[in-house]
């Protein structure tokens, strides 16, 4: 392929895809009869008007941003894990159990690490078996991964209607855990920064969320592991002459990305809900997709592109209230043009960008 | 007994349709090279173009048309991003489900103002049973007139057109010459290139195919098993298709029977709500769903037969140069 400049490849191409799929869903707007512009402001005020809003902007960013790094972490060996939703489901129940064992004994900072832990083994397991199948067993785990999000599905609907719900109570859940067992809000930290977040669910999740991006990039470019990872996804083949074993990349790497996903679910069981409930993760596996694309599988653009998707899913509730017309449904619209266009077509633009940037000279034919 | 049987058999043919035409259509994609994950975006699309042009216009034909034409488009996209721009066929997929799920509730709760719902659909918006000849004299035999009457008579048009698109589709692969290159196409793309066949072409005529079966497939979700619209309504039937595709191997007439025996368990899941088993406490309906997922990774996992996709799958073409 030839070579553009790097700020064209990994900037201008990125941001012209993604401003295609945002002019496709204005005309939609527009179809609707609105007006786009203002529904863009709607969600801006939405998003970043208010402290409250900013502090859901981010707790939303906050799942993204760790759905993102679990399907980033599968791209780099070349695995496409559609699982995170499944895996982060299963991950709540991890989290929720520790919570529900604990939170009668200890205070919140000693139950978080079990927390984590059982979020991250039960996500690890559900995206381990995948990644196992497809390695020993030839199972494309594109395949095998939508097949366990829709088993973690019925397991957790088992689960949680015949053994956690509490008998006599009609809502479909667990017990609420004990107040001492919440992750208190971030609330002081972000009053330092002059802001209120009222009732906006930001805790401690987000900056744990932080340093998995770190943990996610040391691991990808300054580990042995992660050069393994990369040599298997450019090339499997050249990686078994190089001695890397492939059966053990595959595994690990869906490992270490169902436990991302799984950890994921620390932030709604134990710092919003506080219990275990149905659909924990909501959809955010599958935004982790569109955020793992946009964001090119790099921690820094994952964390900008769970941003923008915290922004919108937090705006579009401001929208939704706004223009009744306009549902939130729309951002799952977005999602999906976001998708095809910075995923599927991204190289929608490539044919144009060369004629006006491809370097010319003697070195190049034709 | 015998009339519980005849009622469970019943359903499963009303809830078998659906997936049989999501599964044919997945089939000639992928068996022309090009996988589709999107069959369940398709089919909700095509489901909501039905109803809200029945809805409107009052005519359940136009509302086919409608739903024929949406699903088609979208398949295009897909071709568009898989064939021409070489891109990844699963991301567009995942992309088309979302546009899907995503546009339809929009443009649902904008037109209608039922929270995404379509209006109720009765009268010429919506198919019809259809009551063969001699339903109702041949109903007092003994055995086969029950059998005429409940099992086989009384079913929506669509019903009988997708157990016909079984064997028609093999016919198509096997007989025709449009099949043939179709399997070549899916196996060896540039063995057919060198016969001086378009690959490009022949994948997306197949895309279209699956466009249409997927069209037919969401058409009988909203105006023949239902009254209208619901936002997704199709509810994971498109991905118990694909589980049935591979189920079947990617050949038609186990693809009908690999829908017959989702759809049944399906049926039976409903009929053995509550129903306990010799005591032992009663098998919770959360397990008989799973099944088709689980049966299908058994069998991907090559514990049960082997399943082998078509070679060139999931690998966009590039022309020799």
């Amino acid at each position: 392929m030839t070579p553009l400049p790097r700020w064209v490849e990994y900037g201008l191409m990125p941001v012209l895809n993604l401003a295609l799929a945002f002019l496709l869903a204005g005309l939609v707007v527009l179809l609707i009869g609105e007006s786009p512009l203002e529904a863009v402001r709607h969600i801006i005020y939405g998003a970043f008007g208010y402290g409250e809003g900013i502090g859901f902007t981010l707790y939303y960013s906050t799942n993204f941003i760790l759905t993102g790094l679990a399907v980033a972490v599968a791209f780099h060996a070349a695995q496409f894990n559609i699982g995170a939703e499944g895996q982060a489901y299963l991950g709540g129940l991890g989290a929720g159990l520790a919570c529900l064992a604990l939170d009668r004994h200890l205070p919140w900072w000693a139950i978080l690490p079990f927390a984590m832990l059982g979020a991250m083994v039960f996500g690890m397991v559900w995206g381990a078996i995948p990644g196992w199948l497809q390695a020993r067993r030839g199972a494309h785990v594109v395949i095998t991964t939508i097949m366990f999000n829709f088993l973690a599905a019925s397991l957790m609907g088992y689960l949680i209607v015949n053994h956690l719900k509490v008998p006599g109570n009609a809502s479909v859940q667990s017990r609420t855990f004990e107040p001492g067992a919440r992750l208190p809000k971030l609330e002081e930290t972000m009053r330092l920064l002059g802001l209120d977040i009222g009732g906006a669910p930001l805790n401690i999740t987000f900056p744990i969320a932080l340093l998995a991006c770190l943990a996610v990039w040391i691991l990808i470019w300054r580990s042995k592991l992660g050069y393994e990872i990369r040599v298997f996804g450019a090339n499997p083949t050249a990686a078994r002459y190089a001695g890397i074993r492939g059966v053990r990349i595959t595994v690990t790497v869906m490992a270490i990305s169902g436990a991302l996903a799984g950890l994921m679910a620390v932030n709604p069981v134990m710092g919003e809900q506080n219990r275990i409930f149905l659909d924990i993760p909501g959809g955010a596996g599958f935004v982790g997709i569109a955020v793992a694309l946009m964001g090119r599988a790099h921690p820094l653009g994952i964390v900008l592109a769970a941003l923008l998707f915290g922004v919108l899913y937090q705006g579009g509730a401001e929208l939704a209230f706004e223009m009744p017309s306009i549902t939130r449904d729309m951002v799952v619209l977005i999602q999906g043009l976001a998708i095809l266009f910075a995923g599927a077509m991204e190289q929608l633009f490539r044919p144009a960008l060369l004629q006006l940037f491809a370097p010319r000279g003697p070195g190049r034919a034709g | 007994m015998f009339l519980d049987i005849l009622l469970v058999l019943d359903s499963t043919l009303r809830i078998s349709a659906p997936l049989i035409l999501a599964c044919l259509a997945g089939l000639f994609a992928e068996r022309s090279g090009v996988f589709d994950i999107g069959l369940e975006g398709k089919m909700l699309a095509a489901a909501f173009a039905a109803a809200a042009t029945a809805a409107v216009t009052g005519s359940a034909w136009l509302g086919l048309v409608a739903a024929l034409g949406a699903s088609v488009f979208l398949a295009m996209v897909h071709g568009f991003a898989c064939i021409t721009q070489r891109g990844n066929q699963i991301v567009s997929g995942v992309a088309i489900n979302f546009i899907a799920a995503g546009a339809t509730a929009l443009l649902g709760q904008a037109w209608f103002g039922q929270g995404g719902r379509t209006p109720s659909l009765s009268g010429a918006a919506k198919f019809q049973d259809i009551r063969l000849p001699g339903a109702e004299s041949l109903a007092q035999l003994p055995v086969a007139g029950p059998i005429w009457a409940e099992l086989i008579s009384g079913h929506k048009l669509l019903v009988y057109l997708a157990f016909l698109a079984a064997p028609a589709s093999w016919w198509v692969l096997h007989r025709t010459r449009f099949g043939m290159r179709l399997r070549a196409v899916g196996e060896n793309p540039a063995a057919v290139d060198t016969a001086g066949i378009s690959v490009a072409w022949l994948r997306y005529r197949a895309l279209i195919v699956c466009g249409l079966l997927c069209g037919l497939s969401g058409a009988y979700l909203s105006t023949a098993q239902g009254a209208g619209f619901i936002p997704n309504m199709s509810a994971g039937k498109g991905f118990i298709a694909l589980a049935a595709l591979i189920f079947a191997k990617w050949r038609p007439i186990q693809a009908l029977l690999a829908c017959l025996l989702f759809g049944f368990l399906d049926a039976v899941a409903i009929r053995l709500q509550g129903f306990d088993w010799f005591g032992l406490g009663e098998l919770p309906s959360q397990a008989v769903q799973a099944l088709p997922y689980l049966l299908t990774v058994i069998l991907l996992a090559g514990f049960i037969g082997r399943a082998v996709a078509p070679r060139a799958g999931g690998v966009p073409y590039v022309k020799e140069r």
